[in-house]
């Protein structure tokens, strides 16, 4: 990236760092144990979680980079992080 | 047209022929003056600018930074503790590269508490990325700030300017001054035109963080704008020169200087003072010669070691310390002349007011010629 | 160049007298220069006022201290203050009093007094003595002329207040003229 003067830049947008890649540790949603209780999505600090048609929550794993703060959060442990398959 | 007037009402008349559109300061003695005069010109019609009254320096150097951002001539005015108070406005708007011009009716630092002249406050600012013009009469003093705006503006440069002179000592001062037509300072001062400007309608963010991968660099490139600016304020002062017959091409200006054995380096007001002294120990057959800085930053390394290359000794008068070293023109002057044979001493006088006398001088003279540097002059031993 | 320091008392208007004979010398066609001692400057405070003339360009700016001609403005001062102090020789001293001096002026140094004070109550109706001394300064000096110090003055001064300072100029120009004739 070439400098511009006084360090200035244009807005981007987040979704142009795919943060999916620092993932260690990836969340698996059980559906069998969720509440649809929605905290998991207002937790997850990358946004990237979503709810289906059904209520369910799934998180956009292009984004998802791991923190496990959702398995965390969970009332009903519906979370699991799992090691990440290299 | 010649008429005459104070110090600080020049200074307020130029401002207004350069048409800055927004106007922020707080007042502050000795600086008090030129604001003041603004706020009523805007009050009655006379600048077409916003006035933005705020509750300190910070806040008024900040607001500059919103106007010239956002695109508009921005100034302001203050000296020594409001200077102090913006000091970490100051590195934003160089690191910003915002063409601000800001006046400096420069005044000592607290503590102890001073109102009266020295060059402290500014000096102490030479790290912040501004240029800094020193004026050594009024008449300078109003036509560096439209070749602080001009250089300031240039896309090559975008860096902002203190335009600084001595309080009291000028500011105060009637004397008479050569004050440019509109027309004049429209010819010489075009519209700002940035090409970059904060637009809600095409958003942009100045100054954004810059990680250890990053942040050198910009210091490199900062550093190289304010270096390369030396060849704009040559043009622009020679330009100058030739539309109104005052030319400031030159940063640093000899006088007596061609056959001197002994040159005093000196800045701002002093100047005329030696001048004085030198003409009349030329009379008495001393070969005394004066090589004045009239910019500060960027420094003229190469212009002082040239015009100092004739000398048999150099005595640098400063209105400034860096405790705990020398006064600040010293210690640039050591560095330009560094590898040469020629001695510099170092002289600080005229702290906090202190009157100079063309008898300290004439001290400074006598001690360069026995070799003595490291002084104050005019030390009052009883009370030490 | 000529050099005139001018001793008040802060509130006595010393840098506005300063001020106006550097614009009504520069009226006159030479080269002036005016400036306070930069005091903190509170009322009753003895303060000082500078003024230089010269047929160049004025390049000294360190205060006035052997003065051509020197302006007290009250003769109170004299017992705080050294009034004379580096008076040249052939230089002229102007004392606002009423009273004939206790004091005695350096040799070769002529003395003008003037009741300034009672020409200022008179015609004016305030105190108000440094246009008077002003007047006084123009006739004893030749410095200024007094049309440009009319000028300065009508410049400065809203129109009924710079025609009573004027009166008040004019009767003590025209006392020093009659009494150094
Ligand atoms: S692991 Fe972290 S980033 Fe991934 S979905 Fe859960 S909270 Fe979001
Ligand atoms: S926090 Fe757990 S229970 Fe609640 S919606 Fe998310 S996955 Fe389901």
């Amino acid at each position: 990236m070439a400098l511009a003067v006084g360090c200035r830049a244009r807005p981007g947008k987040g979704r142009d760092n795919k943060t999916g890649s620092w993932r260690v540790f990836k969340p698996i949603f059980d559906h069998n144990l969720c509440s649809k209780c929605g905290t998991c999505q207002v937790i997850c600090p990358e946004g990237c979680i979503t709810e289906d048609a059904e209520g369910f929550f799934d998180p956009d794993y292009a984004y998802c980079k791991g923190c496990g703060m959702c398995a965390e959060e969970c009332p009903k442990k519906a979370i699991e992080m799992k090691q990440e398959e290299k | 047209m010649l008429g005459i007037t104070e110090g600080s009402m020049a200074v307020a008349e130029a401002v207004r022929l350069c048409r800055p559109q927004v106007v922020s300061a707080y007042p502050i003695t000795p600086q008090t003056h030129i604001v003041e005069a603004l706020a009523e010109m805007v009050a009655n019609g006379k600048l077409d600018a916003d006035y933005i009254t705020v509750e300190s320096e910070f806040s008024a150097l900040s607001a500059c930074i919103g106007a010239s951002a956002a695109g508009s001539r921005a100034y302001s005015a203050t000296t020594s503790q409001g200077l102090a108070l913006m000091y970490e406005v100051c590195f934003n708007v160089a690191g910003m590269r915002l063409p601000i011009v800001m006046t400096i009716a420069n005044r000592a630092m607290g503590a102890p508490l001073s109102i009266w002249n020295d060059q402290q406050d500014s000096i102490s600012l030479r790290d912040a990325g501004w240029m800094q013009f020193y004026a050594e009469d009024n008449q300078e003093a109003t036509d560096l700030h439209y070749i602080a705006y001009k250089v300031a503006e240039n896309q090559k440069v975008l860096l902002p300017a203190m335009v600084c002179f001595d309080g009291f000592i000028l500011s105060h001062t009637y004397e008479p001054v050569d004050m440019l037509s509109q027309e004049d300072a429209d010819k010489y001062l075009p519209k700002f035109a940035p090409s970059e400007r904060l637009d809600a309608a095409d958003p942009v963010s100045f100054g954004m963080y810059a990680t250890p991968e990053y942040y050198l660099e910009f210091r490199y490139e900062t550093d190289k704008a304010l270096k390369d600016a030396k060849s704009v304020i040559r043009a622009a002062g020679a330009e100058f020169g030739k539309m109104f017959g005052r030319d400031y091409s030159a940063m640093v200006e000899g006088y007596q200087l061609d056959d001197a054995e002994t040159v005093i380096v000196a800045m701002g007001s002093l100047c005329g003072t030696v001048k004085d002294t030198i003409d009349e120990m030329r009379k008495e057959g001393k070969k005394v010669g004066l090589l004045k800085i009239r910019v500060f930053r960027p420094f003229p390394t190469e212009d002082v070691a040239a015009a100092l290359k004739g000398a048999k000794r150099v005595a640098v008068l400063d209105k400034n310390i860096s405790l705990g070293a020398k006064g600040a023109t010293a210690l640039e002057v050591k560095d330009a002349l560094y590898g040469s044979t020629i001695p510099v001493y170092d002289y600080v006088l005229g702290l906090g007011g202190r009157d100079v006398r063309k008898k300290d001088i004439r001290e400074v003279v006598a001690l360069a010629e026995q070799g003595k540097g490291n002084q104050f002059i005019g030390l009052r031993k009883e009370v030490l | 160049m000529r050099e005139l320091r001018i001793h008040g008392r802060g509130g006595q208007g010393s840098v506005t007298a300063a001020e106006l004979i550097a614009v009504a010398a520069f009226e006159g066609g030479v080269f002036s220069q005016a400036f306070p001692a930069f005091g903190v400057e509170r009322r009753g405070a003895p303060v000082q006022a500078f003024v230089r003339f010269d047929d160049r360009k004025i390049r000294l700016r360190s205060q006035v201290y052997e003065p051509d001609y020197i302006i007290v403005q009250d003769s109170t001062l004299i017992k705080d203050v050294n009034v004379f102090s580096g008076v040249k020789k052939g230089g002229i001293v102007i004392v606002n009093t009423e009273k004939a001096p206790d004091y005695k002026v350096p040799d070769g140094v002529k003395l003008i007094t003037i009741d300034a004070t009672s020409i200022a109550l008179k015609v004016i109706g305030l105190p108000i003595t440094n246009t008077s001394l002003m007047g006084a300064f123009a006739a004893a000096t030749g410095e200024i002329k007094f049309d440009a110090l009319k000028n300065a003055l009508y410049h400065r001064f809203p129109k009924e207040l710079a025609e009573k300072n004027i009166e008040a100029a004019r009767q003590a120009f025209e006392h020093v003229k009659g009494a150094t004739a």
